[in-house]
């Protein structure tokens, strides 16, 4: 094996592990700050700073035992988990971290941080959010549980009507973006404008970034839009009758699609691993550094925003966002065609 | 690979009609839509394979599963009265073999024609600044004629599904 060959498949250990331990950390980052906002310490006592508490839990679910409801379909209840973690991991592999490195000089022709270098990957990254909702749906219907079936048909609305501002946010970005590409995209982000305002897509896209991310929060069933699971109405929604691991993967499911929408935010608005100060080969530190922005974000809008009524998301959704959306592509493509962005 | 995605396309496309339960009937087409992306992609065509996902695994799909599961109907009804069945009677029957005939022959005439037109300029489908291109020019027409049906269509639906007011 070429030494290239060797460092592309260290790479793709390198994602797969560090979304994993990502997805842990996030876990752990999540429960304290929440204890933060709600004055109280939060899990402190495993590790330092209670910082094993993840690993502890993940044990604690391995232990437990596998239950599956009499009159669920079996293969579908087995399935479910699965389709929703493999979507999870699987979008992750188009969307590049950082720019083309030599590994400090051993790589002499130098290869770029990101597993798969697709040249429509901005679909992809669509198209495979598009597809992790059939994870969620079946998880509700083969559980033959009601909580569990209304949390799949909600969840399943829910994401319909979200993709549809999602899609535009993402159509808008391409205009300007000028190709398909995310590395692409990221490239035309360097530099700065008047030498002091970085190129970043967010500048001229601030009404494109808002409904992404609002449309990120939707898919991503979380606060304040985490109605396929809201516990007062539905006990647990979608993943009501699920135990031990396959619970295990609906959690990792969700927390890793955070990662990856903030990665492909990142990516989009906020100029990827283009940054000052740093050089070239360091500019994964800014990616990382934007992208835990962001799960920030998410944790601090979970625990200051109260849950949406049901009617209210719908209405929210299809009389606000693809509205706005729709006339944000709109202004857009006129920019690009007038002024040539 | 070939082979392996077109087994995997028919072989799933059998399988829809073979199912009692319409959910898994579902989940097979999106099977089968996936292996038809796969051949998208060994056509050299990522950007069709991508859309084929994403507008139809992705989107109508899943509109698909809502409608069943809305419905609840985990299983097709298996005993109808064989007599009046609205398909089993003459006329039906009659129509569904003339149809059989035109779409066998029509299915002959287009493998035997097939070896034959094998003749895309290459580098038409790669790209998507090409596609845009040649759907705004070259098909402009049947482009527009495309979409005005799908708009007559869902004048249709709206008409269809309108309650009556009083």
């Amino acid at each position: 094996m070429t030494r290239l060959a060797i460092a592309q498949i260290g790479l793709i250990l390198v994602v797969f592990h560090g979304l994993l331990l990502a997805a842990a950390g996030m876990v752990w980052v999540e429960r304290r700050l929440a204890a933060v906002l709600q004055q109280r310490l939060g899990p402190n006592r495993v590790g330092w700073a209670g910082l094993l508490q993840p690993f502890a839990d993940v044990i604690k679910l391995m232990f437990k035992e596998e239950l599956r409801p009499k009159a669920a379909d079996a293969f579908l209840f087995g399935l479910a988990p699965i389709i929703s973690a493999m979507c999870a991991f699987a979008a992750f592999a188009v969307v590049p971290f950082g720019g083309t490195t030599t590994l400090l000089g051993l790589i002499p022709e130098g290869f770029p941080l990101q597993v798969a270098d697709v040249n429509v990957a901005i679909l992809v990254v669509f198209a495979i959010a598009s597809m992790s909702v059939y994870g969620i749906v079946l998880a509700g219907w083969s559980s033959n549980s009601k909580y569990a079936l209304l949390g799949g048909l909600r969840s399943s609305a829910q994401m319909i009507s979200y993709e549809l501002s999602y899609g535009m946010a993402l159509a808008a970005v391409l205009l300007i973006g000028n190709s398909l590409s995310l590395t692409d995209i990221v490239n035309r982000q360097a530099g700065a404008w008047l030498g002091f305002i970085p190129r970043w897509f967010i500048f001229l896209q601030p009404l494109g970034f808002f409904i992404f991310m609002t449309a990120g929060v939707a898919e991503t069933n979380r606060a304040p839009f985490d109605f396929p699971e809201a516990e007062q109405e539905l006990v647990a929604g979608y993943h009501t009758e699920y135990s031990s691991m396959s619970f295990a993967m609906f959690f990792l499911a969700e927390y890793v699609n955070m990662v990856t929408v903030s990665a492909v935010a990142t990516d989009l608005f906020l100029g990827g691993w283009h940054g000052p100060l740093l050089p070239e080969s360091l500019g994964w530190i800014w990616f990382l550094l934007k992208v835990g922005f962001l799960l920030f974000f998410y944790v601090w809008m979970r625990w200051t925003l109260p849950r949406y009524r049901y009617d209210q998301l719908m209405a929210f959704g299809w009389k606000v966002m693809l509205p706005l959306s729709v006339v944000n592509l709109l202004v857009t493509a006129a920019g690009v065609l007038y002024f040539g962005l | 690979m070939f082979y392996a995605f077109g087994a995997v396309a028919v072989v799933t496309s059998l399988l829809v009609i073979a199912q009692r339960n319409p959910i898994h009937s579902v989940l097979l087409l999106i099977a089968s839509f996936g292996a038809l992306s796969g051949l998208y992609v060994l056509l050299d065509a990522p950007f069709a394979a991508v859309i084929q996902i994403i507008v139809y695994a992705g989107a109508i799909m899943v509109l698909f599963l809502f409608v069943v599961m809305l419905l609840n109907a985990p299983h097709e009804e298996t005993e109808f009265d064989e007599r009046t069945h609205p398909l089993l009677r003459k006329g039906a029957m009659r129509l569904g073999a003339l149809l059989a005939v035109v779409l066998i022959t029509e299915l002959i005439w287009a493998l035997r024609k097939g070896g034959e037109s094998g003749a895309f300029p290459s580098g038409s489908v790669t790209s998507v600044g090409a596609i845009g291109r040649s759907l705004f020019t070259e098909y402009a027409f049947p482009f527009e004629v495309t979409s005005i049906l799908i708009l007559v269509a869902m004048v249709g639906a709206v008409v269809l599904a309108r309650k009556e007011s009083h």
